[in-house]
């Protein structure tokens, strides 16, 4: 069922009625029920592996917790008796025993992942190797299909097991509650990865109607159908038209295709994040954010602070930090600060930790070269930033530009130009094409076709380049109002009859220039497919 | 809350719905200079509805027929509710809706359709079913006729289908808006032009020329309906030479009228008999008749009608004539207009007609 669908929007309508005229009490239950509907209009036979994930996490993190509790109990009983060496190696023979069941989860967990994801693209990898060394036999590929949403909760359930195990906070003991938490449909296929500790808090609360969360939760998917419908699906046919057709569209239109892309993918992954936490706040639930009005980053790390956050969190708390403070790395340490001294010795384990970072990043958004190349491109341009600080603070010093509008413009647009151009990666999904593309923009001079009429032969009308153009200068707009503190507050404070007129205002313009229907091939969330 | 903020509120859907309901008016297409063929379902809204014979079917009723030509020489009162390829579940919801309003003694059915047993196209399924009005009948019909891509809300609420159109909206979507001219001559799309038949086709052989059994279920239900209400149904093909109509098809609607003891009568095997001539009386060489092919065949098809199923001649009846006096006179000052066109322009200008090279 997709979000931008008639079935889904009579889904959430039925829902949001039905969930406040129960008793409070079953309301996380018909959660769980709609969330497993939802999921089931997917293919049923997709559940087997939701419902995989959660029994497995909930037998082990129960188990990880009995042996928290046995620890506790014996170090308890035999506090007097035991000196603090037995103690610590207690302490050890049980993290042991709790690491060998977390392990078991993840491998269990993140291997199902790997092979409904990742087989056939290794098949395909294989067979490369093969045939490159003279090989003659071939491996069949899986016929394997990915199952709705799978990166996003198996990445959050994974959360949740670790920080069981870190002690964070105790297992959910009631199932059902922590197959809600797994399966929870609004945030399903594209997340935020929610946390358990955050998510929890409102999840399986008793709600009564409250009209602030329900006028702040309409607006919110309003604004994201808008994003999605009016602006996402309509550039998208442009985009389309430039990246399947590269031996045409180059130059000029792959510069197009680079920003088009750019600008779709905001709106259509913040427009689908939008409905997710709209959605969730009408039924009283606070999802976390997951962007801060990226576009606006002065850098690529704060881009990536800014986009997609509780992705970069999750890989940040559950990846970057394990590793660097993990025993191999501490060695590397160890021995690369003796050879080469502090500065360099200091670094390299860093930069380990950041490679392998972007690169499960890279890979964690698509089974292919393209996604690796361009986690890889990400991370190449971090450290190169991170290399030339010295460099910055040198600049700034010397010519004072730092604090200036146009120096700060001139920061934003380069991320926005940076990010775009890194994302011609997953744009044309290959990373030939996407290079030769990208030196198609210096060597291919046909910049004057654009305004002669060739932007008008991508499948859009002058008609839907000016609603494009509106569309985004309300998103800037919105953007730039969202700097002195929420737009939503603001009108909420505003006269009833502002507020109703903004509201009508925005449902008609939805619902004339949104690109639905017979004739529009709307497309699933990008990010679904991830 | 206080009588402001409920007043308020009131005040707002109030706007809403109203806003819709105009923009629905506005972008829907008016199918009045241009595929007028989208106008024909809802003419039948408009019409006092009393009629001896209806007309069922796809172009080949609403083109080949003519129901003032039927009253001026039998006094018989008929409607066709024909449309642009109109599916035989299509026609069967049609008629099921008709029987609402009316009960007609004869029903006659075109059986081209028979030859499509699956959805073909949603421009045709929204020229036959934008026009009908909201009614359980509708939504069946909808059901029944939907593409994969279609949805039926889109049908219910037709603002949600035609959205897009604000950017291709005329000076017709405006002058239209709440009132639109009558296009038909009860459901006869008229045509004065002529384009006479090159070629005499050859039906390139099919793999099979079995109807669906899907067209059967719904012919089926037509002669059930008909029954249950006591009309009288009767099948007929046409004398359109395009699309081809195969032997093998002819012979399985003999079978089947035989079985059923209908009267079918192939119009393509009596085009002497009624006296039409393909240089003459056909406006796209042969895919249909004009005004005056279609006056010929009213004027052999009334002729059984009336001797068939005895139905009267209602010319006597002061109160129906005056109607149909109307209507004959709107028919004739059409004629002539498009006379005028063709003489003028050389094609037909009002109906959004390309002109001929």
């Amino acid at each position: 069922m997709l979000f931008a669908s008639y079935g889904f929007i009579a889904f959430i309508a039925i829902l949001f009625i039905v969930y406040y005229l129960i008793p409070k009490k079953y309301q996380w239950m018909l959660l769980l029920l709609a969330s497993y509907v939802f999921y089931l209009f997917a293919g049923p036979k997709y559940i087997l592996y939701i419902v995989f994930t959660t029994v497995s996490t909930y037998i082990i993190s129960l188990r990880i917790d009995k042996l928290n509790q046995t620890q506790a109990q014996y170090l308890a009983k035999y506090k007097e008796d035991l000196s603090r060496a037995d103690k610590r190696a207690y302490r050890d023979m049980m993290k042991g025993r709790m690491r060998r069941w977390l392990v078991a989860c993840l491998l269990l967990n993140f291997g199902i992942l790997a092979v409904v994801k990742y087989s056939n693209f290794a098949i395909a990898n294989l067979n490369a190797i093969f045939q490159a060394f003279g090989g003659q036999g071939q491996l069949s590929f899986l016929d394997i299909a990915l199952p709705m949403g799978i990166s996003f909760y198996t990445f959050q359930t994974m959360g949740y097991i670790i920080d069981v195990y870190r002690g964070k906070y105790p297992p959910e003991k009631n199932i059902f509650k922590l197959a809600l938490f797994v399966s929870f449909f609004p945030q399903l296929v594209q997340g935020p990865i929610s946390r358990f500790d955050d998510l929890s808090r409102t999840l399986f609360k008793e709600h009564s109607f409250e009209h602030r969360n329900f006028s702040f939760g309409m607006q919110r998917i309003m604004w994201g159908y808008f994003k999605k419908l009016v602006i996402a699906d309509r550039i998208l046919v442009a985009v389309n038209t430039i990246i399947r057709d590269p031996e045409v569209y180059q130059g000029a239109f792959a510069l197009v295709g680079m920003l088009f892309y750019a600008f779709q993918l905001y709106a259509d992954f913040t427009g689908g994040i939008d409905i997710t936490i709209g959605i969730a706040q009408v039924l009283g639930i606070e999802v976390k954010e997951n962007f801060n009005r990226p576009y606006f980053s002065k850098s690529i790390a704060e881009y990536w602070r800014r986009w997609h956050i509780t992705l970069g969190t999750w890989f940040r708390d559950y990846l970057f930090y394990p590793i660097s403070v993990s025993k191999p790395m501490m060695k590397v340490f160890k021995f690369t600060r003796e050879r080469f001294g502090g500065a360099i010795g200091r670094r390299i384990p860093v930069y380990i930790s950041t490679i392998t970072v972007w690169f499960v990043t890279g890979i964690w958004h698509g089974a292919s070269w393209n996604f690796i190349a361009w986690g890889m491109a990400n991370c190449v341009v971090i450290i190169i930033s991170q290399e030339l600080e010295p460099f910055y603070t040198w600049f700034h010093s010397k010519f004072k530009v730092g604090n200036t509008f146009g120096f700060r413009l001139f920061q934003v647009l380069r991320t926005v130009l940076l990010m775009s151009s890194i994302r011609m990666f997953d744009c044309y999904r290959d990373v030939p094409t996407t290079f030769r593309m990208f030196g198609s923009m210096f060597t291919v001079f046909n910049y004057r076709e654009l305004f002669g009429g060739a932007l008008l032969e991508l499948g859009l009308s002058m008609a839907d380049y000016w609603v494009l153009f509106m569309g985004l200068i309300a998103l800037l707009g919105v953007s730039l109002a969202q700097r002195k503190g929420s737009v939503r507050l603001k009108l909420a404070q505003g006269s009833d009859l502002l507020r109703y007129a903004v509201y009508s205002f925005m449902f008609i313009i939805i619902l004339i220039f949104g690109a639905y229907g017979v004739g529009y091939d709307s497309s699933q969330f990008i990010y679904n497919q991830f | 809350m206080n009588k402001k903020g409920i007043g308020l509120k009131i005040g707002t859907v109030c706007f809403l719905f109203i806003t819709l309901w105009f923009l629905q008016k506005l972008l829907v297409p008016k199918y009045v200079t241009a595929i007028v063929e989208g106008s024909l379902i809802e003419e039948y809204y408009h019409e006092k509805t009393d009629h001896d014979v209806i007309f069922i079917g796809d172009c080949e009723v609403y083109e080949n027929i003519s129901p003032i030509t039927l009253w001026e020489e039998y006094g018989i009162t008929s409607f066709i509710r024909g449309g642009a390829q109109q599916l035989i579940w299509q026609s069967y919801y049609l008629l099921e809706e008709t029987l609402k309003y009316e009960k007609p003694k004869v029903v006659v059915f075109n059986v081209l359709a028979m030859k499509y047993d699956e959805p073909q196209k949603e421009a045709y399924n929204r020229l036959n079913l934008d026009g009908m009005k909201l009614s359980k009948e509708k939504i069946k019909a909808v059901k029944a006729s939907m593409m994969d891509d279609e949805n039926l809300i889109e049908y219910i609420f037709p603002l949600l289908r035609y959205h897009s159109r604000w950017s291709e909206l005329t000076s017709e979507d405006f002058k239209y808006l709440f009132k639109k001219d009558k296009i038909s001559h009860n459901g006869y799309y008229m045509r004065v032009d002529v384009e006479p038949v090159k070629s005499i086709p050859k039906g390139r052989k099919l793999s099979n020329y079995q109807f669906g059994e899907r067209s059967y279920y719904y012919l089926d239900r037509m002669v059930e309906l008909c029954k249950e209400n006591d009309i009288d149904l009767v099948l007929m093909k046409a004398p359109s030479i395009y699309p081809y109509w195969y032997d093998e098809w002819d012979e399985q609607m003999r079978e089947y009228a035989n079985k059923h003891d209908l009267m079918y009568i192939n119009f393509l095997d009596l085009i002497d008999e009624i006296g039409i001539d393909y240089n003459v009386d056909t406006y796209d060489a042969g895919l249909h008749l004009n005004l005056y092919g279609a006056e010929k065949m009213a004027v052999y098809f009334g002729d059984i009608l009336r001797k068939t199923y005895g139905l009267e001649d209602r010319r006597g009846d002061e109160e129906i004539k005056k109607v149909w006096d109307e209507k004959v006179e709107f028919y004739y000052s059409m004629k002539e207009k498009q006379l005028r066109e063709l003489e003028e322009y050389g094609y037909l200008k009002s109906l959004g007609v390309e002109k001929r090279e």
